[in-house]
């Protein structure tokens, strides 16, 4: 169920792909010609949510790890969570930016970089095209999901899905 | 002296008429009756093409665009899916049937997804085409989907009587239906099962009719000639992905130009842990199984 919810905010991020798309430096390990465009739709943000500073600007910066009772509470954390909370990803300063481990800020429409941090090879094939779902042409303009798009960042495990139907055995012959 | 002139006006003409003879045979077989695509003159096959457009506006009252796009030079295409990933979901089989045109009833889909375990691993033998679990994928189990596998070395296109099947420049493997007899050789001739019949006139719904289409592709087939993947040519010639490429909800499927030494296919065969389905059949597949994890 919430994967095929993800499905759909992905649908609609790449519905919305034409007002602002970012782009993909196609990748470090690749050689591939300019004309090669990478470009992905705007991360999958829940409507309303963003800029998170509408809200946290003129809120006090609590650092103490805690269960959210006010705010997020439908956000159930299961990636690593025994190690981490929210402002080991998110800015505390600025909320509107993510930051990598080094404290370097980073855009969410670059949060690949900070999946990246600890899944490495991941974002090595994802440049290259190997890990997810690339749309458009296969030798021009394509379009990548971010992680975010596909992998919920706050429970990134996969969800089961309803298979589409079985095809039909042949028919017996009637004797 | 006038005699000799007489014979030999007579022998001019004689052999006037025997190349005259000739042209006209020449020219009954070369513009007569119908033709394999590659054959037909470049002027006359548009005039082919909007023909056929004319008779699919009488069937299916809307109309069929019906290309004839060419291969690109410097492409051959392969495919790559990745079996690490692939849950089972069959969303990559109805986007083919929508994209292709391929009959509702009776059922005909190019892509079959095999369901099979673990333990076992790739084994043809214990597959099974029918799971209908309530959730994919299921515990113990790997899911393997088959399609036309556009060999290097096709088996089908050598037992064709009539040549109505052949491997394009680009490395599709295509069908004229209009020169398919339906004699089935090439189903008993393909090892992946990856050609279907049409035992009955095709049925699909008006609405659901994709009206872009390519010649050699998912243009309308009849009752009686055999049908299989082709890469989605209509897409795939034009530079897009194919259907099933761009459905799957976990990235399974790869595909791109072989010779393209920065493409995704290149990068998987050159990183990844890759094989091809009955590898010792020497069929040589386009089509690569690879587990990227
Ligand atoms: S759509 Fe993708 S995951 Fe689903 S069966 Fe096809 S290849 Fe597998």
């Amino acid at each position: 169920m919430r994967l095929a919810a993800f499905t759909l905010i992905a649908a609609a991020a790449l519905l919305r792909a034409a007002d602002g798309p970012g782009t993909v430096p196609a990748g470090s390990a690749s050689n591939k010609p300019d004309q090669e465009r990478v470009e992905t739709p705007p991360p999958p943000f829940t409507d309303g949510i963003f800029p998170c500073s509408n809200c946290h600007a003129t809120q006090p910066v609590n650092r103490t790890r805690r269960e959210l009772k006010d705010m997020h509470t439908d956000i159930d954390l299961r990636h690593d969570e025994t190690h981490r909370w929210c402002l080991d990803c998110h800015d505390a300063t600025n909320r509107d930016f993510l930051h990598l481990a080094s404290g370097e800020r980073i855009p969410f429409e670059e949060s690949y970089l900070l999946c990246g941090q600890c899944h490495g090879e991941k974002l090595r094939d994802w440049r290259a095209g190997v890990h997810g779902r690339r749309t458009g042409n296969w030798n021009g303009t394509k379009s990548y999901l971010l992680c975010a798009h596909c992998h919920n960042p706050h429970q990134p495990r996969f969800h089961a899905l309803a298979p589409k139907p079985a095809p039909r055995p042949p028919a017996r012959p009637s004797r | 002296m006038e005699n000799d002139a007489k014979h030999n006006s007579e022998n001019l003409s004689r052999r006037g008429f025997a190349a005259a003879a000739a042209g006209a045979a020449t020219w009954i077989l070369t513009s007569c009756g119908p033709k394999r695509l590659y054959e037909v003159p470049k002027d006359r096959l548009r005039t082919k093409i909007s023909e056929l457009e004319q008779r699919y506006q009488q069937r299916y009252h809307e109309h069929i665009n019906v290309a004839d796009t060419q291969p690109m030079a410097g492409v051959e295409y392969a495919y790559a899916l990745d079996l690490s990933r692939c849950i089972g979901c069959r969303r990559c089989v109805y986007a083919c049937v929508a994209e292709n045109n391929q009959s509702r009833d009776p059922q005909i889909q190019w892509i079959r997804v095999l369901s099979m375990e673990k333990e076992k691993g790739v084994d043809l033998a214990h597959a099974d085409p029918y799971y209908n679990p309530p959730e994919v994928p299921e515990e113990g189990h790997f899911y393997m989907p088959v399609q036309c596998q556009h060999c290097e070395n096709p088996p089908c296109t050598k037992v064709c009587p009539t040549a109505a099947t052949w491997k394009e420049r680009d490395g599709i493997v295509v069908i004229d239906y209009d020169w398919c007899i339906g004699c089935r050789y090439c189903m008993a001739a393909c090892p992946y099962g990856a050609r279907h019949f049409n035992w009955a006139e095709p049925e699909i719904p008006t609405a659901e009719i994709n009206p872009n289409t390519h010649y050699l592709g998912n243009r309308p087939r009849t009752k009686g000639v055999v049908e299989k993947c082709t890469f989605c040519i209509q897409r795939t010639r034009t530079g897009r992905y194919p259907a099933c490429e761009e459905v799957c909800p976990v990235g399974a499927r790869k595909f791109g130009n072989l010779l393209d030494a920065g493409s995704e296919i290149r990068y998987i065969i050159e990183h990844k842990r890759v094989f091809v389905l009955k590898e010792d059949l020497n069929t040589v597949p386009r089509f690569f199984y690879f587990y990227a994890t």
